[in-house]
């Protein structure tokens, strides 16, 4: 029987999809997990496999539309069918979505269930043991809390959920079948209910419709735990000091636009500087290394990371081995890293074991700052504005000169005084310079 | 607290009780004279002398019989296996006499016997001397089992196993003899059947014992750089196991992995695998994956003998299968 198949929440946040590609075109035979299309969320592109087998009869949004989660986007059924008959099909599954959607308005107007769906996620963690006699004793049907019947039993065949995904769906009164899962083969999990929870929630809904200031305490994110660690175990551990100078970047930004003329590309400007600061490393070897307590280790790898700014974090994507590569690739891993950044889509490969990082905070505007390092590195590069400064030119005269003020923050367990100053010094040169890394 | 190394604390905890009790005596392979093959005894003769470190001809069979007689007769023995790998010459005796004695005999004989020595994997030596045999032994009623994976569980264990009044079947290991780690100059007593949560975490329980606890730390911490806060359970005692100590971590964490060094096929770490489904089932949000060594004899080809063993990337590779990566 023809079927229309919805926009489904390919992530847990996603409210519509726009639909990028369609893999497989009307009249194509599928298969229960063939790729039907591409579609993409808040967070990535994704690939929407078909959830059932027969043909594709109608394609019913088209690529690059928009479509809500929930609606239509196509129609499935067996050879020859007609898909106008699937709307009249599909529609008892339609409005029971809408009824879940409605939930909540019901609820307030009950007084029992309110206090329920106010009940804030976080809440029901730690779960307490379960008692030692679950197992021992059979549980008596009458036990069982009449909320189960409300969770279609999984033999309809209607959804896959983990154990604790159904108990968490009972004792809050989600209805699976209307719960998008992200795991393997759309299994519920638990962050799947508990999403479905608090999209639900009214206090939750208004809250943000107001905007306003409210007291509330945020649940510290595994990645803003690691950032936290991660830097006061570098603050408290690593005696900073830092060192300041002006470089002149005219040069620099002179042979970037021959560069990207001549190129008819849009090379970074990150990528100019990882390229000086890896060749400098190249000469101070004890600043790309790192401090074991008992011994320094120092690195044959240049492994450069730049700090990128997160709606969620800071993350510090790395390219390695920057010393045996050149301005153009380094760009172009640069690129491909920043993306998958942005993404969210970084593994631990992609971050882990940078040896020097480069942070900048010119694009907003500050003209310099200290930083904190970067373990397991010894030494991070602060950069500032790009901007215009007046100095005296060699003849004594006012000029403006565009130049940035560059911070090294160094650790002076294993880079002294010297050894960070002869370092910043040839990278200044290095930067006004640019031609220095070929001599 | 002393540094010292886990062949020492394994002599501290055999010193200590045979001062305290002139029943408990030494007997094995090379354990007098020759200190021990892998050092466990050094100095015991000296002080103890041949009546209470006796060194045996190679004869598994016969000199754990031996021990297992002299305990019905009211000593404490502490039989030393230069492995275990060769304590399967003897299994008849712990298994049909040691295990079985109290029960077929109305109670009338117990058994307070020690069967200890290296077991599982070391390094370069092929598939007959590198077993991990925690499975066999922990199949059997009648037998208590225990693993310690550091200097100060293999003192605290050892000393409850020698004062324990049923046979209890010691797992060392070759390459954790030279581990060093803190132990008290006081005397304690860790008690038999008491796991122990060797790094605390939120996100996912990995459970586990013996040598690899120690991989399983390493792998932990690499989690830890990725933000993902795992708890590590050292069993401690395979039998009886620690039953409350899994269901507790289980159902704050609602992942489960567990590393075992044996072969999967009905393995300590199977079974464990089976009591987290039973007991934890609507606590999980994920399957219970089980990490072990390959199911093949072990390969003498360095590189194929570290490919048959659980590792760091396994063990994240499970990881990522429970947290949906």
């Amino acid at each position: 029987m023809a079927e229309n198949i919805p926009m489904l929440a390919l992530s847990p946040t996603m409210e519509e999809g726009v639909i990028v590609k369609w893999v497989k075109n009307e009249g194509d035979a599928v298969a229960q997990g063939d790729v039907l299309c591409e579609v993409e969320t808040d967070k990535a592109t994704m690939e929407y496999e078909s959830p059932a087998d027969g043909v594709l009869l109608k394609i019913l949004a088209q690529e690059g539309s928009s479509v809500p989660v929930g609606k239509e986007i196509a129609t499935i059924g067996e050879a020859g069918e007609k898909a106008e008959g699937a709307a009249k099909t599909a529609e008892p599954e339609h409005e029971k979505e809408e009824k879940a959607v409605e939930k909540p308005a019901e609820a307030e107007k009950k007084p029992q269930e309110p206090a329920k769906a106010e009940k804030p996620p976080e809440k029901a963690e730690p779960e307490p043991e379960p008692p030692a006699e679950q197992t021992q004793k059979p549980r008596l049907p009458e036990e069982a809390p009449p909320q189960q019947k409300m969770t279609k039993p999984a033999a309809e065949g209607k959804f896959v959920a983990t154990p604790l995904a159904r108990r968490l769906a009972d004792e809050r009164g989600v209805d699976l079948s209307t719960v998008q899962g992200s795991g393997p083969d759309g299994r519920i999990t638990r962050d799947d209910v508990k999403a479905a929870v608090s999209k639900t929630s009214p206090q939750a809904a208004t809250a943000a419709a107001q905007g306003t200031l409210e007291d509330k305490t945020i649940e510290i994110t595994p990645k803003r735990k690691v950032i936290a660690d991660t830097l006061s175990g570098s603050k408290f551990s690593a005696p900073h000091f830092y060192l300041k100078v002006t470089a002149g970047v005219e040069n620099l930004m002179a042979a970037r636009a021959r560069l990207n003329k001549s190129l008819n590309a849009h090379v970074s400007v990150n990528a100019f500087l990882i390229k000086f600061v890896a060749e400098t490393l190249r000469r101070h070897p004890m600043v790309n290394a790192t401090w074991k307590e008992d011994a320094i280790e120092q690195h044959a790898a240049i492994d450069i990371a730049l700090a990128v700014s997160q709606p969620d974090g800071l993350i510090a994507p790395v390219v390695r081995d920057c010393g045996a590569k050149g301005i153009l690739q380094i760009d172009t891993e640069l690129k491909a890293l920043v993306d998958k950044t942005r993404k969210g889509a970084l593994t631990r490969a992609d971050y882990a074991d940078s040896t020097f990082t480069v942070s900048s905070l010119g694009t907003y505007g500050i003209e310099e700052f200290t930083a904190i390092i970067n373990p397991p590195g010894s030494a991070i590069l602060a950069v500032g504005e790009f901007m215009k400064i007046c100095v005296a030119d060699e003849n004594e005269q006012i000029c403006a000169k565009l130049c940035a003020k560059l911070t090294l923050s160094c650790d002076h367990r294993l880079i002294d005084g010297a050894i960070g100053a002869n370092f910043l010094r040839d990278l200044k040169q290095m930067i006004e310079y640019p031609i220095e890394p070929l001599y | 607290m002393p540094v010292i190394a886990y062949r020492d604390a394994l002599n501290q905890a055999i010193d200590e009780e045979m001062a305290r009790d002139d029943r408990v005596f030494l007997i094995g392979e090379e354990v007098a004279l020759y200190n021990g093959a892998y050092k466990v005894s050094r100095g015991l003769h000296d002080k103890y002398g041949d009546r209470r470190v006796i060194d045996t001809p190679i004869s598994e069979e016969g000199f754990t019989g031996i021990g297992i007689g002299a305990a019905m007769a009211g000593l404490r023995p502490i039989v030393e296996w230069m492995t275990f790998n060769f304590s399967i010459q003897a299994l008849d005796q712990v298994i049909n006499n040691a295990a079985k004695m109290r029960y077929m005999s109305g109670g009338q004989f117990s058994v307070p016997i020690v069967f200890r020595g290296p077991n599982g994997p070391a390094e370069w030596l092929s598939s007959q001397h590198s077993q991990a045999l925690d499975a066999i032994y922990s199949h059997v009623p009648g037998l208590k089992v225990i693993s310690a994976a550091t200097p100060y569980d293999a003192k605290g264990l050892l000393k409850s196993a020698i004062r324990d009044d049923n046979p209890v079947v010691m797992m060392e290991a070759e390459l954790l003899y030279g581990a060093k780690g803190d132990v008290p100059t006081d005397e304690y007593l860790i008690p038999l059947g008491k796991a122990d949560i060797k790094r605390p975490g939120r996100e996912v329980t990995l459970i586990t014992f013996g040598k690899v606890v120690h991989m399983v730390l390493a792998a932990a911490e690499a989690l830890a750089q990725d933000g993902i806060d795992a708890e590590v359970i050292d069993l401690r005692s395979l039998r009886p196991l620690d039953e409350a100590a899994i269901v507790a971590s289980v159902a704050k964490t609602s992942r489960c992995i567990v590393i075992d060094e044996g072969w999967p096929i009905a393995s300590v770490g199977a079974y464990v695998a089976w009591l987290v489904s039973h007991r934890c089932f609507d606590r999980l949000d994920a399957q219970v994956e089980l990490v072990t060594s390959e199911d093949i004899p072990m390969p003498y080809n360095h590189q194929l003998e570290l490919a048959a063993q659980p590792s760091v990337d396994k063990i994240l590779a499970a990881v990522e299968k429970v947290l949906y990566l």
